[in-house]
């Protein structure tokens, strides 16, 4: 009797958080494929309202393990509660966030149950019925497939904001159904403290829908006012290249790459950027990506969908000045 | 404090785009003429701090790889850097392993390198991305885990492992023996000092295989992995970019903000 497709939902600030949503939707999708249900499970406290907003994106079944001492993200105490559910409901496949609680979690559990995980799936589809999960490899540079022949759940990960959101649906019902949640000697790591980022002026850059960034082709420090400027009247964060921080234009904490932070925005503008695979490893996730640079060979046009051959000391100003126009 | 840290060898992330190639009938990268494979960067965030620990507590580092002769290389550097001793696993079978043999091997290599406190590993690696096995080797070696850290302080048998969120951090107590897999953020690696690289170059590196890891080939073989790898291309890009062309860039910038519109990007 296969047993469906599970998903993990996550919370933010109290509410579902967005890749609830999006695994919501990819999940209903794969199991109306397979004709069979979907679970979503969720971890927190004080959550027994979330039910019916997951039954609404699409669940067929609602598992709530809501416990205090699942308030916030414990990686241990995690794992035991889903660990006994996956094997408990035993799904086809499973999917979670490859957020940074998630993917840790995602991965531990592959391996208790000793089954096959994909992390950062950018497509999810069914092929004879059997799951066919599509990431990139080397930054970008590559796509791999995979699949996991005969272990059981078939677990991926899912990248934020690469799958449409399920919308929701006020007359979809659910069955929704406490976990039972018992902790007993599972607990090794202990939660100290949760330390918030000091929220920053403009959005942040890791989950920002739109983002600017410059690279070395600005020439130096002095020029990045064009970067900030057009990033301003988009509403936008700001992203550099490893050349631009690392040569201290701006802080390392504005690094998009392979080593610095992953963006997943609708729209992602590059000024100056040539597009080495450190870079694109950073933004290959990036919806639309802009390329303005004066040479038209840089790999960064490659990945874009729409771009500029020039000088951005003229192109940007006069990009910056339409888009205030357009918005009146 | 005795410290395990795993290293890969990867492809240089550096490479030209253009110099990226796949054999599309084997699954695998053509490696680019004249440019070296390197220590996967958050392996090299790993080593360092697993130094910076053993400088403020005493004790030995050991490095622990899963590779080809080739991957001898990238060892030596770990030993130029600082560490006490390395450790190559090389066998036919374990090699183009999935996440889940990888893991297994290295694992029992760790518990062959024996009396540890504390595995290091980076968080994932730059060619495959999947952040997997470290966590599958926490949990294979029965340990607690923690991914990613961004700090680690050393306290009487315990870490304080300050670990990345969505939103911050947590500062997380974490019993030893541990597992913990490091971002970069823990610090930049150091680069070698000649000393070390002479001794690196004296060094003897001990080759294990799979049967001197007790894993017969039914164990870390085809059959034994979880995940396989089905197709392995580059994306065709060409083409796919609208240029934007006008008499001046100026008029190309604002032509462009009318594209975005159209396209409902703004």
């Amino acid at each position: 009797m296969p047993n469906g497709v599970m998903i993990v939902a996550e919370t933010a600030e109290g509410s579902l958080a967005p890749i609830s949503a999006e695994l919501s939707g990819v999940g209903r999708a794969l199991a109306d494929e397979l004709g069979q249900t979907l679970t979503a499970v969720l971890f927190g406290s004080g959550i027994g309202g979330l039910g019916e907003e997951l039954a609404a994106l699409g669940a067929d079944r609602v598992l709530l393990a809501d416990d205090d001492a699942l308030s916030e993200y414990q990686g241990d105490a995690y794992l035991a509660v889903l660990e006994r559910i996956v094997r408990e409901h035993a799904p086809e496949i499973l999917l979670l966030g490859q957020t940074p609680n998630l993917r840790e979690l995602a991965a531990r559990l592959a391996f208790r149950l000793e089954t096959g995980l994909t992390t950062d799936c950018t497509s999810l589809r069914l092929e004879d019925g059997v799951l066919v999960m599509t990431k990139p490899v080397f930054g970008g540079s590559a796509i791999a497939e995979y699949v996991v022949d005969d272990a059981r759940p078939q677990m991926a990960t899912i990248r934020p904001r690469a799958f449409e959101p399920a919308t929701p649906q006020a007359s979809r019902q659910a069955e929704v159904q406490p976990v039972a949640v018992s902790l007993d000697g599972v607990v090794r790591t202990r939660v100290l403290e949760t330390v918030k980022e000091a929220a920053t002026s403009g959005p942040r850059l890791k989950d920002a829908k739109t983002v600017v960034s410059g690279g070395r082709g600005l020439g130096g420090p002095e020029n990045w006012k064009y970067v900030e400027e057009l990033a301003e009247t988009l509403g936008a964060a700001v992203g550099a290249t490893r050349a631009v921080t690392d040569a201290g234009w701006v802080p390392a904490s504005h690094q998009v790459g392979l080593t610095g932070v992953t963006v997943t925005p609708d729209l992602y503008v590059t000024v100056g950027v040539s597009g080495a695979v450190q870079h694109i490893a950073g933004c290959s996730g990036a919806r639309n990506i802009v390329a303005i640079n004066k040479d038209p060979d840089a790999n960064i046009f490659k990945h874009a969908r729409f771009g500029v051959v020039g000088d951005y000391r003229q192109v940007v100003p006069a990009l910056t000045e339409a888009i205030k126009a357009l918005r009146g | 404090m005795n410290i395990i840290v795993t290293i890969k060898q990867v492809p240089d992330p550096d490479i030209p785009p253009s110099h990226f190639k796949v054999d599309e009938a084997t699954n695998k990268v053509v490696p680019p003429a004249g440019v070296a494979p390197v220590m996967n960067g958050y392996d090299g965030n790993a080593l360092e701090a697993a130094l910076k620990l053993k400088e403020e507590n005493g004790g030995k580092v050991t490095v622990v790889t899963l590779g080809g002769s080739e991957a001898r290389d990238t060892l030596k550097r770990a030993i130029a850097m600082g560490a006490d001793a390395a450790v190559l696993i090389d066998d036919p079978d374990l090699r183009d392993g999935d996440s889940y043999t990888t893991a297994l091997a290295l694992a029992r290599a760790i518990d062959k390198v024996g009396e540890y406190d504390l595995v290091l590993c980076g968080r994932q690696a730059s060619d495959t991305d999947a952040g997997q096995v470290p966590l599958g080797v926490g949990e294979l070696l029965g340990i607690p885990t923690v991914s990613p850290a961004i700090g680690i302080e050393a306290t009487d048998g315990h870490l304080k492992v300050n670990r990345m969120i969505e939103d911050g951090h947590q500062v997380l107590d974490v019993p030893l023996p541990a597992l913990v897999a490091v971002s970069s953020e823990i610090g930049e690696p150091r680069y070698p000092p000649l000393r070390g690289i002479m001794m690196a170059g004296r060094a003897q590196i001990p080759v294990w295989t799979a049967a001197d890891l007790g894993l017969d080939p039914s164990a870390v073989g085809t059959g034994a992995r979880k995940t396989r790898l089905r197709r392995l291309y580059v994306e065709s890009r060409e083409a796919q970019c609208e240029l934007v062309e006008a008499d001046s860039p100026a008029e190309a910038g604002a032509a462009l903000a009318q594209k975005l519109r159209e396209a409902k990007l703004i």
